[in-house]
C-alpha cells in the first residue's frame, strides 16, 4: 500500500476506530514505511499533549444556577399555559395577601378557568418575585450600578432611568424570563408598593401605555424606541400609568442616542 | 412539562453542563458568549426533551449546543465556512515565536490553547470532541452531522495543522 492511500487512516488507527481489515492494512504498511511510522509517532505525541493539557472545562457556578433557575421558570410557565394554578402560586397569593391584604384567596381559586394570557404571565412573574427572597439579583437605588450589572447577562442594554424625584425610587434589578426570552426586570418602589418593570428589545411599533388588570393587579404595556415593556404592581391605575409614561419617555430619549 | 419530567431532565441533562460549556467555549472562544449559548441550549433541550428517545444524552445535548454556537456565530456575522483566527479580535499580546522561551515558562497549555483557537472551526470542533471530550467517531458524526469517514479526515487534518503550529517536536514530548 502506497503512503498516499494510507491517508487519514493513521488517525483512525491511532484512535482504534478502524475495522480489523483496515487495521491489518495499516500495520502491514507501517512495518515497511519509516516515514509513516514517524508521522504516526508525531500524531500520537500531539494527541497525548492535547489530551493531557486541554482537559474539559468546568462550567461556572453562576451558569449552573442560572440554568437551574431558567429551567424552573420555564416549567412554571408551561404549567400556567395549561391553565392550572400551581400550588406555589397559591402560596404566593397567600403571602401577598398577608403583606398587602385586601383581597380574597378564593378569588384566585375562582379564577382557575380564566384565560391564561400574557397579562397573567406578567402578574405571576410579579408574584413570583415577591415570593421568598428573590426580588432582585442586584439591589441598588443607583441606576449607575444597576444598568452595568445587566451587561454581559443580556444581549441588550435596558435603560434604567432614575425616577426617584418623581416618587418612584429604584430598588434593583434581576434577570427574568418572559415571552420565551431573557428579559431585564427592574424593580421600583412607590410608597410601600413594588413595581416590576420588564423590558426587552422588540420590533413592535411605538404604542401605549395601555392599561390592563388581572386579579387585582394593574398592568401596563407599551413599546417605544425599539423596546417593549410591561409594568405590574398592586397600585392604582393612575399612578402606574404615570410611571409607564415616564419610562416610555426615557425609551424615546434613548432611541435617539447612538 | 410536569415536575417529575423536569426532575428527569435535570438528572439526565444537567450532568453534561461541563461538556456543553467546554464545547461552547472552544467554538465561540469567549466565556460570556459561551455561557449565554449554553443557557439557550438548555432551554432548547428542555423543549425537545419529549422528543428524546434514548441514545447518548451527551451527544444529543452537544448536537444542540453546536447548533446554537453556529447560529450565534452566523448572527454575529462570523463566517463559519472558514473561521480563521482573527488577530484583531482575539490576538494575544504574548508572542509564541520562540517556543523554547515559552517552554521555559511552562506555557505548553497556553500555546496549545492558542493553536486550537486558531484552527478553522470544522477542524477545531472534531479535535475538541475527540481529544478533549473523548467522543467516538460515530458520536462525533452524529453531533456534527457528517459521515464517519469525514470525521476521520478532518481529525487527521486538524492534528496536522496543530503539529505545524507547534513546530518543535520536543515541544509536545511528554
Amino acid at each position: 500500500m502506497p503512503c498516499e492511500t494510507l491517508g487519514d487512516k493513521l488517525s483512525g488507527y491511532l484512535d482504534r476506530e478502524l475495522d480489523d481489515r483496515a487495521t491489518g492494512e495499516v500495520e502491514a504498511h507501517l512495518r515497511q514505511c519509516v516515514t509513516c511510522s514517524a508521522r504516526l509517532e508525531r500524531e500520537r505525541r500531539l494527541r497525548a499533549a492535547v489530551q493531557a493539557q486541554l482537559t474539559p472545562m468546568r462550567a461556572p457556578e453562576r451558569l449552573r444556577s442560572d440554568v437551574r433557575r431558567m429551567l424552573r421558570a420555564q416549567v412554571r410557565r408551561t404549567q400556567r399555559q395549561h391553565m392550572r394554578i400551581p400550588a406555589w402560586a397559591a402560596t404566593a397569593a397567600a403571602l401577598v395577601l398577608g403583606l398587602a391584604g385586601g383581597w380574597q384567596l378564593s378569588a384566585w381559586q375562582g379564577s382557575r378557568a380564566e384565560k391564561s394570557d400574557f397579562v397573567a404571565e406578567v402578574v405571576v412573574s410579579h408574584l413570583r418575585s415577591l415570593q421568598g427572597g428573590h426580588l432582585t439579583d442586584i439591589a441598588s437605588s443607583e441606576h449607575h450600578t444597576v444598568k452595568p450589572w445587566f451587561a454581559g447577562k443580556l444581549d441588550f442594554s435596558p435603560p434604567v432611568p432614575d425616577l426617584a424625584t418623581e416618587g418612584f425610587p429604584l430598588i434593583g434589578g434581576r434577570l427574568d424570563y418572559l415571552a420565551e426570552r431573557a428579559v431585564a426586570a427592574l424593580v421600583y418602589g412607590r410608597r410601600q408598593h413594588l413595581i416590576n418593570l420588564f423590558v426587552w428589545p422588540s420590533r413592535e411599533s411605538s404604542a401605549g401605555p395601555a392599561m390592563d388588570s388581572r386579579r387585582g393587579y394593574q398592568a401596563v404595556h407599551g413599546a417605544a424606541g425599539g423596546m417593549a415593556y410591561w409594568a405590574v404592581a398592586d397600585l392604582n391605575a393612575a399612578e402606574l400609568s404615570q410611571f409607564a409614561q415616564l419610562f416610555a419617555a426615557e425609551l424615546r430619549r434613548n432611541a435617539g442616542r447612538p | 412539562m410536569d415536575p417529575s419530567a423536569l426532575e428527569r431532565f435535570e438528572e439526565t441533562v444537567l450532568p453534561h453542563l461541563d461538556a456543553a460549556y467546554t464545547l461552547a467555549r472552544h467554538l465561540l472562544r469567549n466565556e460570556h458568549d459561551a455561557e449565554d449559548v449554553v443557557q439557550d441550549s438548555y432551554l432548547r433541550a428542555l423543549r425537545h426533551f419529549d422528543g428524546y428517545r434514548g441514545g447518548d444524552m451527551r451527544a444529543w445535548l452537544l448536537t444542540i449546543v453546536r447548533h446554537a454556537c453556529y447560529s450565534w456565530l452566523r448572527r454575529h456575522k462570523v463566517d463559519t465556512r472558514s473561521t480563521e483566527f482573527d488577530e484583531t479580535v482575539h490576538g494575544d499580546d504574548r508572542a509564541v515565536d520562540d517556543p523554547e522561551v515559552e517552554l521555559l515558562r511552562g506555557a505548553l497549555r497556553d500555546a496549545l490553547n492558542q493553536a486550537i483557537d486558531r484552527l478553522p472551526i470544522q477542524f477545531r470542533e472534531v479535535v475538541i470532541l475527540r481529544d478533549v471530550q473523548g467522543l467516538s467517531y460515530a458520536e462525533i458524526a452524529e453531533v456534527v452531522g457528517i459521515p464517519v469517514g469525514t470525521v476521520m479526515s478532518r481529525l487527521s487534518r486538524g492534528r496536522q495543522r496543530l503539529q505545524r503550529a507547534l513546530p518543535v517536536e520536543d515541544y509536545w514530548r511528554n
